[in-house]
């Protein structure tokens, strides 16, 4: 094979290789979800997080602002703190409720950011004041019989 | 005394494996020097991409085609089960993305490409070839084997490229345009669950890494081979199930590193 026609074969082939990445970058991926290389941290205290992962959405009025950087057990306060990386291109105020909640019935579970009405900006490292933790159904349930039993029989 | 003669030929296999280790060690070292020098005549590495990435290209192709073709039909039958069979996208991505592009391309790699650069080199080895370079002042490592290397190494990414896409293609094949998922939802759903930073590029970081073991592992069994027919044909073999057996390690391993702590 001659040397130009064996250029020409590699040259598609890369091209082609470049193009696969493209399509699994542009179709499959979202490549245009949140960018967290400019992030800034936010913590939450919980007393239950149910189901929640690191790297789950955290949403606020249904978009992607951020991701769950870890979670740890707080030794002093016994709860659950979770730390937020939530992209400088969004800002909220500091008394904004962290809330986890479940997409679907059966879904993934995230965090969801519902902005207050203070005039100051969360800074980086601060601690969100007002949480709602995970539903968890056994605990629903529990109470729902619960306070059936307790109900006066009719 | 068959006890002390076990003893001793256990000894014999260690310190055989051990002194093979150093030689492959010293070996890599050798192939990253000289590689500067063979990468400055860039077409003997083009050569090396046409015979271990195009010529693999059908292969890959047809394969990725089939893997996602079969993901589409299994996915959608146990999916079904739970009425979510709109997620079929996101099962057909994920595994193609993270674990079966890089894991069954590097495994068709290794078996197609991998096999002929260790015959190929086992064969000059045994013909005296490499010699006769060397006592004509060309370097070997330099000549033959770091462009082999290299070509590898460069168009190892490329195939599990191209076998993930064909397999999403393929999936999309039986499960949207065959079975009647909705295609809105199924690219929808895909792209949202499919990040490209964590799924995406792992798995090309994966498939990086399986390039340099699987083409190492070639041409140092090329090299290392014994000069003769049956040494070749034992260099070949040990090269597809090193490789092989390489690849699934070295996939467990970086799969923990990768996704630990978020599935």
């Amino acid at each position: 094979m001659s040397r130009s026609s064996l250029d020409l074969w590699v040259g598609i082939f890369v091209l082609v290789g470049i193009g696969a990445l493209f399509f699994l970058a542009l179709r499959v991926g979202n490549v245009s979800s949140v960018d967290l290389s400019n992030a800034y941290v936010v913590r939450g205290q919980f007393d239950n997080i149910g189901g929640l992962k690191v790297r789950a959405p955290v949403k606020s009025a249904g978009v992607v602002v951020g991701r769950v950087d870890s979670i740890d057990f707080d030794n002093n306060s016994f709860r659950a703190e979770v730390r937020m990386k939530v992209s400088s291109d969004y800002e909220f105020p500091r008394d904004t409720i962290a809330s986890i909640l479940t997409s679907g019935l059966l879904g993934e579970q995230y965090i969801g950011l519902d902005p207050g009405g203070d005039i100051e900006m969360l800074e980086d490292g601060e601690i969100l004041q007002i949480t709602q933790s995970a539903i968890v159904l056994e605990k629903l349930i529990g109470q729902f019989l619960f306070d059936r039993a307790q109900a006066p029989q009719e | 005394m068959s006890t002390v003669s076990a003893v001793r030929r256990l000894g014999a296999m260690v310190s055989a494996g051990v002194w093979r280790l150093g030689f492959a060690a010293r070996f890599f070292a050798m192939l990253l020097v000289y590689s500067g020098q063979s990468l400055r005549r860039v077409h003997l590495t083009i050569r090396e991409i046409y015979f271990s990435g195009v010529l693999s290209l059908l292969i890959i192709v047809v394969s990725g085609l089939f893997v996602g073709m079969v993901l589409g039909l299994q996915g959608y039958e146990t999916l079904q089960r739970f009425g979510s069979g709109d997620a079929l996208g996101v099962l057909v991505a994920l595994s193609l993305t993270r674990e079966l592009g890089p894991v069954v391309a590097g495994l068709l790699f290794a078996s197609r490409a991998g096999s002929a650069v260790t015959a190929e080199i086992g064969l000059m080895k045994t013909t005296e070839q490499l010699k006769a370079m060397d006592m004509m002042a060309v370097n070997p490592i330099a000549r033959v084997v770091a462009p082999r290397f290299w070509g590898g190494v460069i168009s190892m990414p490329l195939l599990a490229a191209i076998f993930t896409a064909m397999g999403i293609l393929g999936g999309w094949l039986i499960g949207v345009v065959v079975i009647g998922v909705d295609a809105g939802a199924f690219w929808s759903q895909m792209q949202a669950a499919v990040d490209f930073r964590y799924d995406i590029m792992n798995g090309v970081i994966k498939s990086v890494v399986f390039g340099v073991a699987v083409s190492l592992i070639a041409v140092f069994e090329g090299y290392d081979c014994h000069p003769t027919a049956e040494g070749i044909s034992r260099a070949i073999t040990r090269t597809v199930v090193t490789s092989a057996l390489a690849i699934l390690a070295l996939d467990f391993i970086l799969t923990s590193f990768m996704f630990r702590g978020t599935s």
